[in-house]
């Protein structure tokens, strides 16, 4: 009995002292192998005394038990250790930049296109959209604006040469060619280029307008600063006082422009009104039936207003440092 | 429109301060876009009569000046205007006093000349613009007097944009109106008391186009001093309203129109000839105009004649030979009614743009005319006396604008509006307006005056109410009715491209539409091009056909500042005939510049090249739908690498091209080369398809990998054509993994290894079924292009 517990004693030592799991292994063969220690004396007990056999045999097969949950138990620190040394030396610095591209971003003004578009569309609105070269017709005749009227100075056109046609001077335009083709009820969004043969500190020849127009058989005033009293509130996403003020466009009648209070006073973010009666019948549509509302709005104005942006020219200049600012 | 803030009070003074007022009109329609107070930062300022003048020594130009600013003693000036003179008045600052922009003055020495203080010029007082000599004042100004009482300074001009409609509210007397509608208040008009005829002389006046010119009031005024100006406040609201001080008739009539509307002309009498005959132009017919111009006349302008021939422009502007000057002795002052259709556009034809041309298309009360002729007659008496003849107003009764009572229904009032407004608070406003309500059949039929040319449909009348209610006290709600789903629109992946591309680091970049004509000819070649008219600029001249242009300038514009790798795209339109027809397809182009990653740490500091450039482009077709399917085919086109450029073929049609520039498009532009480019043509991309699906094999898959070896000339496509071609269904996916050429493989020769993977959909593919179709495919590749298998080394 000695011998086993001596035996028990110099094997937990050795199997405690394992570096490797190399070294454990050797152990384990050196006492639990078939021509291990306590093996040995497991053969050994034959030459004990009947008497004493059981209590012999209990005991080594105890030290045994006691001998391979060591080893066990040391397998698993060793694997513990090898992982942890090894997760320890991939050690990386967290902090270093992500490899890979770098995200580009959308233009301020496709954003706030894509904001106006989405707006609208959760209350029905379709999007249309038409030509930028046009002819005098959809531009001006259609709209109301016959060739004498005076509100033409207000339009700074530019002409093609060679061709009866111009560059549209602003969205209207396609209001006439949609409702030549859509009976009402309907309600459109059109987004698009608009250009004015202008070019100073607050004008450029090109820019971006947002134009809205619903036909209804009950469309009213009160439809139109409803829509834009919504409107204004979500797309600057939050409470914004706004006030609708008499104007005049040769397509609407009456006729609103709508500022919006900004920091130093009122600032005009779009132009609206009821649609003229002589614009639906030059469409088709029966004026006595139906009434609607048409709105348009500068996007860059828009987005200077949403952004605090103060230059219109930035806009076309493609400057990567401005365009990054918007993601 | 620019108003003195004071002759409007004079007219209507609601109780409301300044401010108030221009908020009122504001909300009524009258945009005040500014409120300027006249004299402001002027402290000090007051009459100087300038009793002795002697040169300065040692100048030229300066004089030296004693100065009675009404304090007893003489103030020494030094002063450097021309118009400087003995007994002029004119406003002096007097050490203390400060002048518009904190300017103070004090007692200085000018060429050792001690000066104290300083004669003002109207620049210099913040006045007006002209600054090349000082302002006279008014003989019977008391020196000493503050500048303020003399030029009625205590008042704002108030600049109102009118709105093309209402021609009818550019004068004191229109906008007084208004404001009388708006406050429920009166007006005092300024009086027009006849002239008593002192001479019998007259011109007759023939109509002979009465629907242009219905009514014509002239008058002859003999023994005019025309060497006396207009007084100081008729001049000073003439400044105010931004009016140059020419004549005192000149003068006289621009306060006229200013004050009623009524634009007036004078001619010198002794230049006209017998009767005025008021006609169309004829063919040929020229007129030097005042400005000093011979203009053609065309067909379609009205003019005024004399037996000489043309001598005004009708409602625009008058002509030189017969215009007022000092000499003038006789007046013929002229005050008609010309029809706006008449007058519309022509003025702008001939490159004109005047006041009383202005008002004339917008519409002039035609009641008006001898009204005006009446006030300027007792105005020019006053400053210059002289002989009035008899007013002789010619009047073509039958030509005579009418206005039909326009029918207003109270139901179609409440539709428009979406408000329920009291039938009393209609016809209220309507009948502050001065238009003559009559109560019809479910409303009104209401009157029109003359002076509203504006008015003419039920829309119009509901506008007035609206506008005079005040837009702010109308209701409001949210948007009901009827809504339907829609299809069509615009193409949804156009989101989806953008946000790809900006995935891969493109900055998406708004370019113009019109570009420069020798740009766009190094890429596109001349014709097919559409050119502008009037273009904002000569480099803006001709209207793009591809983005490449653009977006060109816009890599050249940040390169210049320190961008070394830029990479952007738009979304935009093309612009160009094609067979007589304009097409304006929708393009979406990328350029791409630099490093293929941006600088960072531990990657590749490669600069990006053609194959780069082509993932990105695969990458938007994938988002389009068409993963697979592309073809690939070298192009050759002006301004492109003629080895790396590529015409893109989606279902056998062109859909756009990729290309590295040509380096000689890219001299003068600061750029490092390579500059990679594409462009597709939305238009041309089919819509995506509903994909149809195909059951997901149960059965293992086996991957075999081969080296074939071709003619390095060899398109890798042809070859993946042929592979996939004979390995047929089996074939799952087939991965070009490498291109090889160099040591081990011939000159002339190529290697590609490919990766093909295998997989039946009913039975797992044994080692001889993936061999024979291997042995099929070197069997093609060998038949077709000579490929061989490569031989391990």
């Amino acid at each position: 009995m000695h011998d086993v517990a001596n035996l028990v004693q110099r094997a937990t030592a050795e199997i405690a002292a394992a570096r490797d799991v190399k070294t454990l292994e050797a152990a384990r063969t050196r006492f639990l192998g078939r021509k291990g220690e306590l093996t040995a004396l497991l053969k050994s007990l034959g030459t004990l005394p009947e008497a004493d056999r059981p209590a012999a045999g209990e005991a080594i097969n105890d030290a045994k038990t006691r001998l391979h949950a060591a080893i066990e138990h040391r397998r698993t620190a060793l694997e513990q250790e090898r992982i942890d040394a090894r997760l320890s030396a991939e050690r990386v610095d967290v902090t270093l930049p992500g490899r890979g591209q770098r995200h580009g971003g959308l233009h301020p003004v496709t954003q706030t296109l894509e904001l106006v578009e989405d707006l609208f569309t959760q209350i029905g609105f379709a999007i249309a959209d038409g030509p930028e070269i046009e002819n005098d017709y959809y531009n001006f005749e259609a709209l109301n604006i016959p060739a004498q009227h005076p509100a033409r100075a207000m339009h700074d056109t530019f002409y093609l040469r060679d061709h009866p046609l111009l560059l549209r001077t602003h969205t209207s335009n396609v209001q006439i060619r949609y409702m030549q083709h859509h009976p009402p009820p309907l309600r459109i969004i059109s987004t698009g280029r608009v250009y004015r043969c202008d070019s100073d500190m607050t004008h450029t020849p090109m820019f971006h307008q947002i134009e809205g127009l619903v036909v209804d058989e009950d469309s009213s005033f009160a439809d139109l600063k409803g829509v834009l009293e919504d409107f204004v509130a979500h797309f600057f996403g939050r409470p914004v006082e706004l006030r609708f003020r008499p104007s005049y466009f040769p397509f609407t009648e009456p006729s609103a422009e709508v500022d919006i209070r900004g920091e130093s006073g009122w600032l005009e973010i779009l132009g609206c009104g009821m649609v003229h009666p002589r614009v639906l019948e030059n469409v088709g549509i029966d004026s006595e039936r139906f009434t609607g509302f048409a709105f348009g709005m500068g996007a860059e104005r828009l987005a200077m207003l949403k952004y605090g942006i103060n230059d219109l020219r930035i806009f076309f200049e493609n400057d990567l440092r401005f365009l990054r600012q918007f993601g | 429109m620019k108003v003195s803030e004071l002759w409007l009070r004079e007219w209507v003074d609601p109780p409301a301060d300044t401010a108030a007022l221009a908020d009122r009109l504001t909300l009524a329609g009258f945009e005040v876009e500014a409120v300027r107070p006249c004299g402001a930062g002027l402290n000090g300022v007051v009459v100087g009569m300038v009793r002795e003048c002697a040169p300065v020594p040692q100048s030229d130009h300066l004089t030296l000046c004693r100065v009675d600013a009404g304090q007893g003693r003489l103030h020494q000036v030094v002063c450097g205007a021309p118009n400087v003179r003995v007994g002029g008045r004119y406003p002096f600052a007097a050490p203390g006093a400060t002048l518009p922009g904190g300017r103070s003055i004090g007692a200085t020495l000018i060429r050792g000349v001690q000066s104290e203080g300083m004669l003002c010029s109207e620049a210099e007082l913040g006045l007006g613009d002209a600054a090349g000599g000082l302002l006279e004042l008014d003989g019977d100004a008391a020196p000493g007097t503050g500048l303020g009482s003399v030029l009625a300074l205590d008042d704002n001009v108030l600049e109102i944009a009118l709105t093309p409609n209402r021609g009818d509210c550019m004068s004191i007397a229109g906008l007084a109106r208004e404001t009388a509608a708006l406050y429920r208040i009166g007006i005092t008009a300024a009086p027009a008391v006849p002239a008593a005829a002192a001479s019998d002389r007259r011109r007759s006046v023939r109509l002979a186009a009465a629907a242009g010119c219905p009514r014509y009031a002239g008058r002859i005024i003999d023994d005019a001093d025309l060497t006396r100006p207009a007084p100081l406040w008729l001049r000073e609201r003439l400044r105010r309203a931004d009016i140059r001080s020419i004549n005192a008739a000149v003068d006289i009539a621009n306060y006229v129109m200013l004050e009623l509307g009524q634009p007036m002309h004078a001619f010198d009498d002794a230049k006209l000839n017998g009767d005025i005959v008021v006609r169309f132009a004829h063919a040929g017919e020229t007129l030097t105009f005042l400005d000093n111009e011979q203009r053609d006349l065309d067909a379609d302008m009205l003019v005024i004649t004399d037996a000489g021939g043309v001598v005004a422009m009708a409602g625009v502007m008058g002509g030189l030979h017969t215009s007022v000057t000092p000499s003038t002795r006789s007046l013929f002052l002229e005050s008609a009614h010309f029809a706006p259709d008449a007058i519309m556009g022509r003025a702008r034809r001939l490159g004109l743009q005047t006041d009383a041309g202005q008002r004339f298309e917008r519409g002039v009360d035609p009641e008006l005319a001898a009204r005006a002729l009446e006030r300027a007659t007792t105005l020019l008496l006053e400053s210059c006396g002289g002989r009035p003849g008899p007013l002789v107003d010619t009047r073509d009764d039958a030509a005579f604008p009418r206005k039909s009572a326009i029918p207003l229904r109270s139901g179609r009032v409440r539709r428009v509006l979406g408000a329920e407004l009291a039938p009393e608070a209609i016809e209220g406003i309507l009948r502050r307006l001065g238009l003559e309500p009559a109560p019809a059949a479910g409303g009104w039929s209401v009157g029109i005056p003359a002076f509203r040319f504006d008015l003419s449909l039920e829309a119009d009348l509901i506008e007035e109410i609206a506008r005079v209610h005040g837009y702010d006290r109308l209701p409001s709600r949210k948007l009901g009715g009827r809504v339907g789903m829609h299809s069509g629109g615009p193409d949804p992946r156009l989101r989806e491209w953008r946000r790809a591309l900006a995935a891969r680091g493109y900055q998406e970049a708004i370019t113009y539409s019109f570009t420069d004509t020798t740009l766009q000819e190094q890429f596109a070649g001349p014709g097919d091009t559409l050119s502008l008219r009037n273009p904002i600029a000569s480099d803006l001249g001709v209207m793009r056909q591809s983005l490449l242009p653009g977006l060109l300038g816009a890599l050249s514009f940040n390169r210049k500042r320190q961008q070394e790798r830029v990479r952007l795209f738009e979304i935009g339109r093309g612009y160009r005939l094609d067979r007589e027809a304009i097409r304006q397809p929708l393009l979406l182009a990328g350029i791409s510049c630099g490093t293929y990653f941006p600088e960072q740490w531990d990657i590749s500091t490669r600069d990006g090249d053609f194959h780069d450039l082509k993932g990105d482009v695969e990458e938007l077709l994938a988002v389009a739908g068409f993963r697979n399917g592309c073809r690939w085919r070298p192009v050759a086109k002006p301004g492109l690498h003629p080895g790396q450029s590529a015409e893109i073929i989606l279902e056998n049609q062109p859909i756009g091209y990729i290309a590295t520039l040509h380096p000689g498009a890219l001299k003068g532009l600061d750029l490092k080369e390579p500059v990679l480019f594409f462009e597709l043509d939305l238009e041309q991309i089919p819509a995506r398809k509903a994909p149809s699906f195909r059951p997901i094999s149960r059965f293992p898959s086996v991957r075999r990998d081969i080296a074939v070896v071709v003619a390095r000339e060899l398109a890798v496509a042809r070859v993946l054509d042929v592979v996939t071609e004979a390995a047929g269904e089996v074939l799952t996916n087939l991965e070009l993994f490498d291109v090889y050429q160099g040591e081990g493989i011939d000159l002339g020769k190529k290697s590609l290894a490919l990766g093909l993977t295998f997989q039946a959909t009913s039975l797992t593919l044994t080692d001889e079924a993936v061999d024979s179709v291997i042995e099929s495919v070197l069997n093609s590749l060998k038949e077709k292009y000579g490929g061989t298998l490569r031989e391990k080394s």
